[in-house]
């Protein structure tokens, strides 16, 4: 490591839970100028935490925080960014609706004695920079109306010129083209030469190793390992993340598990050549009767996008549906619904009705079914109350607000929705995120329950565990287009990230 | 959580104040509702009497059949700023399609009563449907799609009376806009029968159930598989509707048909909706809180009159109500929202 220049950025001993929860436990992190750090870890693990500590997001921890050696407490994002430190987020901040100069120069733009905003300056200003970058756009123009991946890079430019000394990325590749990632490296070694410090997050591996000078491994909020770039490989630091034979209450699913033999039973769901727009390319497979066809990939692989197709919330750009045989092109989610397919989205915001009790969220996809035109509040109730027993849905109150309910029985009744009158294909979302150990077995046990009942099932996750304990096959998405299936083989959570 | 301490927590949240927070709104404009009573009761030996209250349930007949169609609208996180329009065009329309005496300076099209009747609400179910259109699958958001319709009636309007006044509308109208049976004005029972039948609709069908999940929250209606845009789009026409029908009755009950007639029963059937309760961010509320606010606009009015009071200042103190329901309204919502997490 490069011991010759001392360090810009010190963190000695970091602790910091949320509500009773560790989420960094006595973490040590340095940052040298003209370093770029990797880091790499597991959802939760503890990455971003400490990031948003270091860019003032977090302000309440444990712990020693140094800036060029002197003791810092930041009380703001604002006090970071005066101390030359700059993020980009993982979600895209831009201004779709203002120019391509004025995100460039959002915050700070150029200003005459008057104090008004000179704009042909910074509109040749911002041409320079990124033109530096390698991106020929009109400055001008409307930034909304550009690729999502230009919209990103536009954004890394503005931090990355912003002048800061320390610049954090989080997951700045995901929505990136190949070429585009090349240009990005390309700068960020240039700025690593003029001696900026930069930290790099990401889940693709092999971008951390090709551009980073260290990598350093977080698993459970704990810093696990840190090496040089050129000592350890993509092998062993996925061993690292994961870890062996250790803490997890879980099945950690590091073994290989035996995929079944592909389902010869009938085709229910086929999908030729779909695609969307950069999110989807050429997607193409089919889901059988009485099987479970997991999608696994990193976020922003186009799950998200692929779930809203099948259910008629998003309309591909090309490629084509077909359900049970019968081609599809879905007006509405209530026309996919009509043709027998179910989704359980990832966020339970958008899919319960906090405010209604539990037997309104429950009936509320079948309503058409028990009645035409007026209500019958008793058999509603008692389908609820059918639902509740069969999933064992606590408290067993169907008349209870859904808001009271914990997350994990919320989960349980947004699939309760659909299994009074089982669809032919069930896709889920994330189907077990944020569930204690308990209500994801429930979970589990359901959806082998539903298989058997020849449902054919889509489960989306970006978690290999989720995958791995439901799939019988199982697909990788990688940046929009499916790169591997594993089917009748043996199959372990190195293997998953390996392939994505 | 396990799942034993979120049946305790839930369990403890039923206690009377968190029920009393979720239902302020709810409680709170029943509470003005009295408090206006008993003042202009106090105030006014001529407020509190049967005739008079007579004189506020035939003053709110118009408002409240306007606002039974404007609460589907509410319930869904829309707005129609139409309603006052429409009802000014279709009780021009049905007055059109009816002989004048022959001093009224029209090109009118006399037809029988029936039919001049159904082209009239043929017209405001049309516009309406424009409405829905214009929502639903153009996209255009209601406040603008409605502030552009509530031009356009007031053009057809003015197209059909070229500042003339009409004053025939068919007969049966004239008895049910200014005619009464046993005492009790028609008009009255007509607003009775449409409030009732949208309370009936809303509570006991299951357009009405699904009115509310969009309202409460559109994405998860979309996501159970519910057609969120014809729901939508029906709620549209059904406020069109109660707004012609409000117009046509509205026309017989003041005598007379012309432009800008129905002007202010737009800013009243809004402050009606959401004084009584109705919230502006959908999924809850109903015709009952309707029905309160119907009242507590009916009652100020009214009483502002009973006592003895500057009428420029009636005008100022009308605002101030609405302003104090508004600011109920939306801190009911997040008392509400914060319950429920």
């Amino acid at each position: 490591m490069t011991e010759v220049r001392p360090p810009i950025l010190e963190l000695q001993g970091i602790t910091k839970s949320f509500g009773g929860v560790e989420a960094l436990r006595g973490v040590d992190f340095a940052l040298s100028p003209g370093e770029i750090h990797g880091l790499v870890g597991e959802n939760g693990a503890g990455k971003s935490t400490l990031m948003k500590i270091i860019a003032g997001v977090h302000t309440e921890f444990s712990g020693r925080f140094l800036v060029d050696g002197q003791e810092t407490h930041f009380r703001s994002a604002r006090d970071a960014h005066a101390a030359g430190i700059a993020m980009v987020h993982q979600e895209l901040s831009v201004a779709p609706d203002l120019t391509v100069a004025e995100n460039v120069f959002l915050g700070n733009q150029p200003t005459n004695a008057l104090g008004l905003v000179q704009w042909r300056r910074m509109a040749r200003e911002a041409g320079e920079q990124l033109a530096r970058f390698g991106i020929d756009v009109d400055p001008m123009s409307r930034l909304g109306d550009l690729p999502i991946g230009l919209q990103q890079l536009i954004e890394i430019a503005r931090v990355l010129f912003s002048g800061a000394r320390i610049v954090i990325l989080d997951e700045p590749t995901s929505a990136l083209s190949p070429p585009e990632v090349e240009r990005l490296f390309a700068t960020l070694r240039r700025l690593r030469e003029e001696g900026t410090a930069i930290v790099f997050i990401s889940h693709f591996i092999e971008d951390i190793l090709r551009v980073s000078d260290t990598v350093t491994v977080f698993r459970n909020g704990r810093k696990v390992a840190e090496t040089a770039s050129t000592a350890t490989s993509k092998g062993a630091l996925i061993e690292a993340m994961i870890g062996r034979g250790g803490e997890a209450l879980e099945h950690s699913y590091t073994d290989d598990l035996m995929l079944p033999r592909p389902s010869d039973s009938s085709v229910v769901l086929r999908v030729d050549q779909l695609s969307l727009a950069r999110s989807l390319k050429d997607i193409s497979f089919e889901a059988r009767a009485g099987e479970v066809l997991g999608i696994y990939g990193f976020m922003g692989c186009g799950q998200q996008e692929l779930s809203r197709i099948l259910f008629g919330k998003l309309k591909p750009d090309s490629g084509t549906l077909a359900v049970d045989g019968t081609p599809k092109t879905f007006a509405s989610t209530a026309a996919a619904r009509r043709a027998g397919v179910a989704l359980v989205p990832e966020s339970r915001r958008a899919m319960l009705f906090h405010q209604e009790p539990v037997y309104k969220n429950i009936s509320i996809s079948i309503l058409d079914r028990i009645s035409a035109l007026l209500l019958k509040p008793a058999q509603e109730r008692d389908i609820a109350r059918r639902q509740v027993e069969q999933l064992q849905i606590r408290p067993p109150v169907v008349g209870l607000d859904l808001g009271m309910l914990s997350g994990g029985n919320q989960q349980k009744v947004a699939l309760a929705k659909w299994l009074t009158y089982p669809p032919k294909l069930l896709v889920l979302c994330e189907p077990t995120r944020g569930m204690d150990v308990g209500a994801k077995n429930d979970v589990i046990n359901i959806v082998r329950d539903l298989r058997t009942k020849g449902l054919a099932i889509i489960v989306l996750s970006t978690e290999p565990e989720t995958v791995l304990s439901l799939a019988d096959r199982i697909l990788v998405l990688k940046r929009g287009a499916l790169v591997r299936e594993f089917r009748n083989e043996p199959v372990s959570k190195d293997r998953l990230l390996e392939a994505a | 959580m396990s799942s034993e301490t979120a049946f305790a927590t839930g369990q403890r949240a039923r206690g009377l104040g968190p029920f009393l927070r979720s239902q302020m709104r709810n409680i709170a404009p029943f509470l003005t509702l009295i408090f206006l009573s008993a003042f202009f009761a106090l105030a006014s030996p001529s407020f509190a009497t049967l005739d008079n209250l007579g004189n506020i349930l035939t003053q709110v007949s118009v408002t409240g059949i306007i606002a039974v169609g404007l609460t589907f609208v509410i319930l869904c996180a829309e707005i129609d700023l139409s309603i006052a329009g429409i009802a000014n065009v279709t009780g021009i329309a049905v007055a059109f399609f009816t002989a004048q005496e022959s001093y009224v300076n029209i090109a009118n099209l006399p037809l029988p009563g029936a039919v001049a009747i159904l082209l009239a609400i043929a017209l405001c179910a049309a516009l309406g449907l424009v409405n829905a259109l214009g929502l639903t699958v153009i996209g255009i958001p209601s406040f603008i799609m409605t502030l552009a319709m509530m031009q356009i009636a007031a053009g057809i309007s003015a197209m059909l009376v070229r500042g003339q006044i009409a004053y025939k509308v068919p007969d049966v109208i004239t008895t049910l806009g200014s005619g009464s049976v046993g005492g009790i004005p028609w008009i009255v029972i007509v607003a009775a029968i449409m409030l009732l039948g949208g309370h009936l609709v809303l509570t006991y069908t299951r357009f009405g159930r699904y009115v509310y999940m969009v309202g409460g929250n559109r994405e998860a209606a979309e996501y159970a598989g519910l057609n969120v845009k014809l729901i939508l789009g029906a709620v549209m026409v059904i406020s069109a509707v109660c707004s012609g029908i409000g117009g046509m009755l509205g026309v017989a009950h003041f005598g007379s048909a012309q432009q800008n007639e129905f002007d202010t029963y737009l800013l009243d059937s809004i402050a009606a909706v959401v004084v009584g309760g109705t919230s502006l961010f959908g999924g809850r509320g109903g015709i009952g809180n309707t029905i309160v606010g119907l009242f507590v606009l009916g009652v100020l009015n009214n009483g502002l009159d009973h006592v003895n009071i500057d009428s420029f200042l009636k005008i100022l103190i009308r605002g101030l109500i609405l302003l104090a329901a508004l600011i109920i309204n939306v801190y009911a919502q997040r008392l509400r929202e914060k319950a429920a997490e």
